[in-house]
């Protein structure tokens, strides 16, 4: 899995590098484009163009005002989520790890959840720190129940471990909203994640999290590398293994945390952006992670304009589509293990 | 010569006492979950005697008690009983034909198969009645075969089975929540269902099915009972004692989908109980004979006591469900911890 491609000698890497980068950038641009144009409504250039200046005369362009928040919401979340999840796969050595599929969106939405129920906080700021522990603390516990016993954290124990700690999260989420009607009319949000809710607000007050997770994610892209040839080999390179795992886990819970937080959970982008972009990338971190990020927030763009699409004129959360997407891809991966590895 | 028939006899009384042990408790079992059926008819938002109860029971007419007890507490009592002896017997089932206590239907996405069926059906389809079941055991089935077959890579192994089942089930869940955005309206009631269980408005005539799915499926388990108490030693170890393991799974798989199925489409897929029942038929019962009469008491046990806490203890009405899915989870993370440091099934 780790194969690359340069195992013959040759510099095939780099050249793959420099098509496929500027070939996934365009592609992101034309999916931006296409999740302001296509929905419910599809809208016409002049209507996109005068939209995208700020005109809200007419019904597309007032469309175009509320899909531009909502597709800069997705590329951010969708970016978070990718780099979180190449940095779980990173830092636990292990091809299942993805924020959702361990629970910690889950777990960020119980943390918000709990917030909102038995400590009055109804700022949206504050559910971003909430979410953010919430995610630190069910990271922390996953792993470490996951890691318990022989062989340390093996791909089916963190997946088991994160699975039934997922449906616990989601129960007590259930059990806390249920009574109280007046939050729970939002119980929907906290089991699905979803982007349709966008406002520049709520991006305003997310985007420093994310850029301040995203600049500890890549300074520890050098330590992920390092920790990738193993503790002992690391050690021994003069890396402090446990920084280098406690600092990259950081930015990775301050990306999903601050995600979830906006969104809600949604899960598998950041187990399926890290694997195509080894594909194409290659296993240096430096290259891996910002090319995950810019898949993922490719991915769940796409995702929000299937999503879009296919339940016209309602729409698909975004949440439903990726599972959609990513659970398949999952099976494909574990199918592709041998048994003594998982 | 003699030292043998010592031997033998020393054997032939160990396992006596065990049987005898073990009958002590499935009959123990028995008498708790008795007295707790009895329990929850008397006790409600007001207290009836047992007399009042009883001849009720028996078709009176009784002013002020007959609809209390008759009309809401006995159904409820009868359902939760049939579903939580459905869904243990099956989850421990599950549980010991993969030997790993995790694996239990709720968490693999069988569970989630049946209620997504259950849902389709209800919202898009408008089904009730046997159509209903039969779409919720046909998808329970094809969802435990799909991710047989998805596993199958030269030989099934546990573990890929349920990582392939962890996928499965995040998809299926997710589908679940698209039908129920899709439903006319949002009823938070008839969602929680869907969601995590409940017995709430259950009727008698529910009990019908349910009690079927139990002799047709349940007895299905219960005969191979010896086979699945060979796999529990593992399935190298199992074939060498002469199971055929092909088919013991796949009996083991339609009789426990089957009741899993039933039950899921009557009450939904109430949260934890085919998980946790195995594992505390274990704790009593230890090494010695069948869990699954055991996890089947336990799992009616845990259903009844989860509804009443959930309408008389708890701060707050919640469905059962809810109820079992929180109380559930500490015991669950336990569960992890240890299965995990002893690397053992069940």
């Amino acid at each position: 899995m780790m194969a690359t491609a340069d195992r013959t000698g040759r510099p095939v890497r780099g050249s793959w590098r420099m098509t496929a980068l500027p070939a996934m950038i365009a592609a992101t641009v034309v999916l931006c484009l296409s999740s302001v144009a296509v929905g419910t409504r599809t809208i016409g250039l002049a209507d996109l163009l005068a939209g995208m200046q700020g005109a809200t005369d007419s019904i597309g362009q007032a469309a175009v005002a509320a899909r531009v928040p909502r597709t800069l919401l997705a590329a951010l979340a969708g970016s978070a989520l990718g780099l979180s999840g190449a940095i779980m796969q990173g830092v636990t050595r292990n091809p299942l790890a993805d924020p959702g599929i361990l629970g910690i969106n889950n777990g960020a939405a119980l943390a918000v959840v709990i917030g909102i129920a038995w400590f009055q906080i109804g700022t949206a700021s504050t559910y971003i720190w909430l979410a953010i522990l919430g995610a630190g603390l069910t990271a922390v516990f996953v792993y470490a129940i996951g890691s318990v016993g022989r062989g340390g954290a093996t791909p089916l124990k963190l997946a088991l471990a994160g699975a039934a700690t997922s449906v616990a999260f989601s129960s007590l989420t259930l059990a806390i909203v249920l009574p109280r009607n007046d939050i729970a009319g939002g119980v929907r949000s906290w089991q699905i994640g979803g982007v349709g809710g966008a406002t520049w607000d709520r991006i305003e007050l997310v985007l420093p999290v994310l850029l301040i997770g995203a600049a500890i994610a890549m300074m520890s892209a050098r330590k992920l590398n390092l920790l990738a040839l193993g503790d002992d080999l690391a050690a021994g390179l003069g890396e402090k293994v446990a920084f280098a795992r406690g600092m990259a886990s950081l930015g990775a819970i301050m990306l999903c945390g601050a995600a979830t937080a906006i969104c809600g959970p949604i899960g598998f982008v950041g187990l399926v952006v890290p694997h195509l972009c080894r594909l194409l990338f290659g296993v240096d971190h430096r290259w891996l992670l910002p090319c995950s990020a810019l898949a993922g927030a490719a991915l769940l763009i796409l995702s929000d304009v299937i999503g879009r699409l296919i339940a016209r004129p309602s729409e698909l959360d975004v949440g439903i589509v990726t599972a959609f997407v990513g659970a398949p891809f999952f099976i494909w991966i574990v199918r592709r293990q041998r048994v003594r590895d998982l | 010569m003699t030292e043998t028939v010592t031997t033998l006899s020393a054997l032939i009384r160990g396992r006596r006492s065990r049987a005898t042990r073990w009958r002590g408790i499935v009959t123990g079992l028995l008498a708790v979950l008795l007295a707790g059926i009895a329990l929850t008819l008397m006790l409600g938002q007001s207290f009836t005697p047992p007399d009042v109860v009883a001849r009720v029971l028996m078709g009176e007419q009784v002013p002020g008690a007959a609809f209390a007890v008759g009309q809401l507490r006995l159904p409820r009592a009868v359902v939760s009983v049939l579903a939580g002896l459905s869904f243990g017997l099956g989850g421990v089932a599950f549980q010991i034909m993969l030997r790993n206590p995790l694996a239990s239907p709720d968490i693999i996405g069988v569970s989630a198969g049946s209620s997504a069926a259950a849902i389709f059906g209800i919202v898009f389809l408008s089904l009730d009645g046997a159509s209903l079941f039969g779409l919720s055991i046909a998808s329970g089935l094809a969802v435990a075969l799909l991710i047989y077959g998805l596993s199958f890579k030269g030989g099934v192994a546990g573990s890929r089975l349920i990582l392939v089942g962890i996928g499965i089930s995040a998809m299926i869940n997710s589908f679940i929540a698209y039908s129920l955005a899709r439903a006319p309206s949002w009823d938070l009631q008839e969602a929680m269902r869907w969601l995590s269980g409940s017995v709430n408005g259950a009727r008698l005539e529910q009990a019908g099915p349910m009690i079927l799915s139990l002799i047709v499926f349940g007895g299905l388990v219960l005969t191979r009972s010896r086979a699945l108490e060979a796999l529990r030693m593992g399935e190298d170890m199992a074939a060498a004692l002469g199971v055929s393991v092909g088919a013991t799974r796949l009996s083991v798989m339609i009789g426990a989908v089957g009741m899993i199925a039933v039950a899921t489409a009557t009450t939904g897929p109430i949260a934890f109980v085919a998980f946790l029942s195995g594992p505390i038929a274990a704790r009593i019962v230890g090494p010695n004979g069948s869990l699954l009469m055991p996890a089947a008491l336990i799992g009616a046990g845990l259903v009844l006591l989860g509804d009443y806490a959930g309408q008389f203890l708890l701060p707050g009405r919640y469905p059962v469900g809810v109820v079992t899915g929180a109380l559930g989870a500490p015991f669950l993370i336990y569960l992890i911890i240890r299965a995990n440091r002893t690397g053992s099934a069940l």
